[in-house]
């Protein structure tokens, strides 16, 4: 196997842009990265993307050009973008290309995401009688670890809190204006013990990312920023997932454990070499969860952690330094590259006011998603 | 006009309504709702009571499809219920104010009308309601 470097990174702004597909804002993300790498289209050898709900991401050579290149749609949940690069990796890792590129994109309506029984092999009376909706999931794993873990609503507001904080600095970010931590923990709540300020919201976004092999990086001067491990896992037994009409009394562990372990062993280093993350956001509890999950502190540590700023850009591990899905919203297809892309923008410098200072060396992503899938990336400089 | 369940298969609604679980042949497994397969799973009543395993509140109604309650929404609770040596099932919480819920309080099969279908007839849903001692 030989290594893979990002050579290039390009993102079409997240939020809502109105008139512009979901495939244009990916077509998008793509010229900008081939832009950043110094490359063209018809240099690409290859492609692998997806759109949870903007389409088939093959269409793309529409936008960018018949130039014959192979091009694999991923349809993979919340891990599409990880999926993504997870094939690019492999394509370039393998010896049988020298560059190509991973995009991720997506376009959803807006309020809560619509999602039906029969896509998830569940009966129709589950979605009649109201159990699809993906909040419910999340507050209800949440509410229990705060029981059993001593964690305070306090620290979900200073999530959100450091969220926003950090998207001010972030030009592709949706929610740039910082929030109080107390207008959010006193706004509408959503599902208990979550208000609408905790949730991240189903938006519009585009990533891409070009890959190449250490040879062609080097040829380009572009051999900054290193791909050390990139996994995905799906669900083991006894996970808590979304949409379970039943679990086992016996619990076990949870798709993050092992996407979480396998990128390490990869990496060849563990949690105390990462000097900064990218953590799945989907709510202020999720990433005080997958602190834990990920290997980052104990369960029930992150009270301390969050309450002496140890995830803020000049803490010890800062966590989702461009406000994360809380503040860039989320296009299902597309975030798990802005986390890669943020990684690399903050492994080469070029973080502006939300650079980690001290020149961060290694960078870990980390997705989550239904039906119980997670992606863990780790970029070393 | 009638009254039927949201489901077939799922809960008989008897004086004391019971929630019918599979039991898979081989590993003894227990799920809820019970697997259309009957090679491999055997339908069996679950437990009556179990304890709160945790919680949350629905405050804003689900889209519809596939969301088929009333149209006048009010919040309501939902809840995963331990039901102790068979599984933990997702359920609706009905009859108890919303800041009485606490994780491990003692919980109870219950039956409630859930809405109106478009031919008028009652549809019930299972649920489950803090015990009341007595």
């Amino acid at each position: 196997m030989q290594d893979v470097y990002i050579i290039g990174i390009g993102i079409h702004p997240f939020g809502r842009t109105d008139g512009v597909s979901g495939l244009q804002q990916g077509a998008n993300a793509a010229r900008a990265a081939m832009a950043d790498a110094g490359l063209e289209w018809p240099d690409m050898q290859f492609g692998f993307g997806g759109s949870d709900s903007a389409g088939n991401a093959d269409t793309i050579v529409n936008e960018l050009g018949l130039t014959g290149l192979p091009f694999i749609n991923v349809k993979n949940g919340c891990a599409t973008g990880g999926s993504a690069l997870i094939g690019s990796w492999q394509a370039i890792a393998s010896g049988a290309h020298d560059v190509g590129i991973a995009i991720g994109f997506d376009k959803h309506p807006r309020g809560a995401f619509n999602a039906l029984p029969a896509e998830y092999s569940l009966p129709e009376w589950y979605g009649k009688a109201g159990f699809m909706v993906t909040t419910q999931f999340f507050a209800m794993k949440l509410q229990r670890y705060m029981a059993l873990n001593g964690v305070s609503r306090t620290s979900l507001g200073r999530v959100a809190e450091k969220a926003f904080r950090n998207a001010v600095h972030a030009d592709h970010a949706w929610r740039r204006s910082p929030v109080d931590i107390d207008t959010i923990l006193n706004a509408q709540m959503i599902s208990d013990p979550l208000t609408k300020y905790m949730f991240c919201s189903p938006a519009e976004g585009g990533v891409a990312l070009v890959l190449a092999s250490a040879k062609k990086a080097r040829e380009l001067g572009r051999d900054q920023v290193r791909i050390k491990a990139a996994v995905v896992r799906t669900r083991p037994p006894g996970s808590f997932e979304v949409f379970a009409p039943c679990m086992d009394i016996e619990r076990g562990g949870a798709p993050t454990l092992l996407a979480s372990k396998a990128a390490y062993e990869m990496a060849g280093i563990g949690p105390q070499d990462i000097d900064l993350a990218q953590l799945q956001d989907t709510e202020t509890g999720a990433e005080i969860m997958h602190m834990a999950e990920n290997g980052f502190c104990g369960d029930g540590d992150q009270e301390e952690w969050l309450a002496n700023g140890w995830t803020d850009i000049d803490g010890r591990l800062p966590v989702n330094t461009d406000g994360g899905c809380l503040a860039c919203g989320e296009p299902i297809g597309a975030s798990g590259l802005r986390q890669v892309y943020e990684n690399a923008l903050q492994l080469r410098g070029l973080g502006g006011r939300r650079q980690v200072p001290g020149k961060p060396r290694t960078a870990y992503s980390h997705v989550y998603g239904a039906p119980g899938i997670s992606g863990v990336t780790i970029l070393e400089r | 006009m009638g009254a039927s369940a949201i489901a077939e298969g799922l809960f008989r609604e008897t004086p004391e309504p019971t929630l019918i679980g599979g039991r898979h042949r081989e590993t003894g497994r227990i799920v809820f709702p019970c697997p259309d397969d009957s090679a491999r799973w055997e339908a069996i009543d679950l437990p009556r009571r179990g304890t709160l395993w945790s919680w949350t509140v629905q405050r804003f109604r689900p889209k519809s499809p596939p969301y088929t309650g009333p149209d006048d929404f009010a919040p309501f609770a939902i809840g995963y219920v331990e039901l102790p040596g068979a599984t933990i099932v997702e359920t609706q919480l009905t009859g108890v104010d919303f800041d009485r819920l606490t994780i491990g309080m003692a919980m109870e099969l219950t039956t409630m009308s859930f809405s109106t279908d478009a031919d008028g007839n009652e549809v019930r849903l299972y649920a489950f309601t803090p015990v009341t001692e007595g």
